[in-house]
Parts: structure tokens; sequence; C-alpha cells
């Protein structure tokens, strides 16, 4: 990609005056880290809150007598059983049952939804929306938004001091407080939070405003990758990938069971000859031992040398003080507790199969 | 008296008798973020220039550090397996992270001095 291609975030100024360091992904020059650096960035975010720009990130409004059908075919999800306001996490599958990507889709109304995507897949997700709504009676539109996310404890109450009220919201629940306004009570750090959608001239007042507080301090891509590794959270395009289906992802609990029952979705077929011979590998956490941060790529050996997996993603945990990873290994050893080895460089790390996630979810579920 | 050279891969290098103690500038630290780990290299270990020496890790990422000349390693700065944010907080004094013994001093004649290196990074 050349860098003319290289697309640049509508409040990019904001994070030049913050003193971003900026780094290319998914076609975007993005702030990566700021002045105070990934560490305290992170610990910031679970102790007070983090203000993330994450407008690489594809808003989809859908509309239309048939958007529940739609929705049902393209994602294995019953939206018609979604109440208004409700937000669930959910999949593109392709026919083998892949995920194309991983999305959060909230209902709006009776035949209005919202559907959130990954930057990385924003092209693809659009093309394969479009695809398929030619079949159904239904609208797709992609939205021109900046999309923001205030995640920690002291979200809520940063929002509220702008005028924002979020008090009867619950996790995974979304709605529009102002016309063109979306918000969910979501996120990508394991913390109670926010993500919200607005258009850039109110997106500047909002920033500016939430700014003044100082419990409020951007955060970079570096410090949200920490952060939802040690939530246990995927990222798409390393733990998840059009290879890679739900149930070898250990995500079936986003899949109803009435809904792979009834089958309507595109890759049912597969993923439940899938479930009927169990998945060959399984997503799993993993602790290293020691100090020294084990990465995606790296193989797994179990304790007699043979071949049992690889790690997907994998950094330093700065609120668990020791290095996370999560990866896929052979379903008989997906057992927490077991004991591993990665290679990294040559040597051999001892890692645990490890419960997910390394740092507890605070949501605001009721 | 101890002379100090730079490359431009952004390590330093302090030469005193013959020795070399190196470490990365303070503009590299700055560039890899608060580091977690630092692989150091085993004493005895000969490396020709170019040959990564230790690896740094970030919360991010791992990087190389080459070895600036030839030379075999006499060192390494133990410190650094308990406290490898030393690396950040002092990168040209306590943040050092190994000394070798040089194998061919005329290497360091292709290496900048500070004034260079300053003109380097811009």
């Amino acid at each position: 990609m050349t860098d003319e291609d290289t697309r640049h975030l509508p409040l990019e100024d904001f994070h030049q005056v913050a003193g971003a360091r900026f780094g290319a992904f998914a076609g975007w020059s993005m702030p990566l880290t700021y002045p105070p650096g990934v560490m305290k960035e992170h610990l910031h975010t679970r102790e007070h809150a983090g203000l993330f720009d994450i407008s690489h990130m594809k808003l989809f409004a859908l509309s239309g007598p048939a958007a529940t059908a739609l929705l049902n075919r393209a994602c294995p999800l019953d939206a018609g059983a979604l109440e208004i306001s409700q937000s669930k996490y959910t999949f593109f599958l392709n026919e083998a049952a892949g995920i194309i990507d991983d999305l959060i889709v909230t209902r709006l109304g009776d035949d209005r939804f919202m559907v959130v995507a990954n930057a990385g897949n924003a092209v693809e997700d659009e093309k394969h929306l479009l695809t398929l709504a030619a079949d159904f009676d239904a609208r797709v539109e992609p939205l021109d938004r900046v999309f923001l996310a205030i995640q920690g404890p002291d979200a809520w109450a940063a929002l509220a001091r702008t005028g924002v009220e979020t008090g009867s919201l619950l996790f995974m629940h979304g709605t529009e407080p102002r016309q063109t306004w979306f918000m969910s009570r979501s996120g990508y750090t394991g913390e109670d939070g926010f993500e919200i959608g607005l258009p850039e001239a109110d997106a500047r007042d909002l920033v500016a405003r939430l700014l003044e507080d100082e419990r409020v301090q951007w955060i970079g891509l570096a410090a949200r990758d920490s952060l939802r590794l040690e939530a246990g959270l995927c990222l798409h395009g390393q733990d998840l990938t059009p290879e890679i289906d739900p149930a070898s992802a250990g995500l079936m609990w986003a899949i109803p069971k009435e809904v792979r029952a009834a089958g309507h979705f595109i890759g049912a077929d597969a993923l439940r000859s899938i479930l009927e011979r169990g998945p060959v590998q399984k997503r799993v956490g993993l602790k290293p031992d020691g100090r020294q941060p084990v990465r995606a790529g790296a193989a797994l050996i179990d304790a007699d040398g043979h071949p049992a997996g690889h790690v997907t993603s994998g950094g330093f945990g700065p609120s668990t003080g020791h290095p996370v990873a999560m990866g896929y290994v052979n379903t008989a050893l997906a057992k927490p507790g077991t004991k591993l080895f990665a290679d990294v460089r040559g040597t051999k790390i001892p890692v645990d199969v490890t419960p997910l996630p390394f740092t507890p979810h605070r949501y605001r579920k009721g | 008296m101890a002379k100090t050279y730079f490359t431009e891969d952004h390590e330093w290098l302090r030469v005193e008798g013959g020795v070399a103690t190196v470490g990365i500038t303070d503009y590299a630290q700055e560039q890899l973020g608060d580091l977690v780990f630092v692989e150091l290299p085993e004493i005895g270990r000969k490396l020709a220039k170019g040959d990564t020496a230790v690896v740094v890790e970030s919360v991010k990422a791992a990087s190389d550090v080459y070895a600036p000349v030839d030379g075999e390693i006499t060192e390494a700065n133990a410190t650094l397996s308990a406290d490898p944010s030393l690396v950040n907080s002092a990168a040209t004094g306590d943040g050092w992270l190994w000394k070798m013994k040089l194998a061919n001093e005329s290497q360091l004649d292709s290496l900048m001095d500070e004034a260079a290196y300053k003109a380097h990074i811009g």
C-alpha cells in the first residue's frame, strides 16, 4: 500500500496535539501510543477512563422490512429475538463456517439495526452484506462517523459530566442518544465502557469536553491490544480468521442453540458437521513462565516434543504483571493446567494452558 | 580515555581499553516503548558485526539488537533481568546491555560520533 492510500482519522489533529506516535494498521494511520506509553495508558484505562479513537472501524446501518431476515442469513443470529436496544456479538461466516469477521449487531427499532465491523475487513464486509442484501428487501448503509470508545470505571461519570447520560444502559445494549449518534455499552478492554459513533463536528466537541476531565486520557492501539488480550478477547486476523470456525474458537456461546438447530445462516451445515466430529483444535489462554513474552506465530509443543499448536496473540500484560498469550492447541491438550512449551527463537519456554480472561471482566450487567 | 561511538541502528558503544560497553540510544528506547524483557547474551559468545546479540521485548514487540562490531561477549547487564525498564529510564547509563572485547578496533572508524548521530536522527 502506498502512502497516498493510507487513510487518516478525521480527528488526527487531536492526536498530533496529544503527541501520539502513529503507525499503520489495516490501511489507516493510527495512534499507537501517546507520551505516557503503553504501560501507563493500559493501567490508566483499568483505573480511570481511556479514550480511544476507533474511527477505523466501520458502522453499517441496516433497515427495511427484511433487515431481520438478511441478518439471520448473514449471521448465526436470531435478529428478530433481540429486544430493541439489545446488542449481540456475532459473526459473518463463510460456507465452511470460517469467520469472515466478528461483529456487534444492535437492534435499534423493529426493522433497524446497527452493525459494527472491524477495520481490516470493512471492505469485504460491505461487499458481502451488499451481495446478500440483493435478495432481501433491506437497505445497507455504510455510515461516515467518528467512532470513539471510552473505557474504564470512570467512563460513565466522564460522559455524564459532558451531558451524555448513560444511567440505564446496560452492558451489550445500544441506543441513539441524539440524532445521528449511536452509543453502546460495550468495548474491547474487559472494563465497563461505551462506544460512540457520531458526526465529526459533534465528536470534536465531545472529545474536547472529555479531555478537560483529568480522569480521561487518550489511549493508543498498543494498549488497546494489551487490554483486549488480558480480557481474553479475540483479534480478527490473528485469533480469528476465515479458516477458523466458532467451535474451534470457543465462541459457541455467541450462537443460540435454536439458531444452530434451525440452520438458516450461511455456514450452518459446515458448523453442524464440525460440532458432530468435534473441533480438531481449540483456542485457549496461555500463561508463559517467567517474564519473557511469547508472541503470535510461536509454535507450541507438548511435553513429549510433539507439535501441539501455535500462538495467535501474545505479549505482556501490564495489569497481570506477567506475559499473556492465546492460541490454538489440539483439543486433547486444551484443558486448563496442561503444560506445553513455546518455541521462542529456539528456546523452549514452559507455558500453562489457562482459563481466559487473565483479568476479570468488569461489565455493568444490571 | 573512553570514547563513545554510535551506529545507524541506534546503538551506542563506550570503548575503553579494547572493551566496548554497548547499549541502545535514548531515541531507540523511546521508539520501542516500555521494555518488559531483555534476552541477554552468553558470556564468551563470539559475535560478528551484524549478528543478533540481544533481543529486547516491549509490551508489543520483540526487537533485535545487533553486534555493532566483531568481538566476544565479556559481560551482560544482569540487573536487566529483574528490571528491564532500566533501558527506558537510563538507556545510555545503567541500562547498558553488554560488554564485548573488540576483535578489530579499526571497525570503530566506520561508526558515528555523537554529532553525526544527532544529525542522523534529525
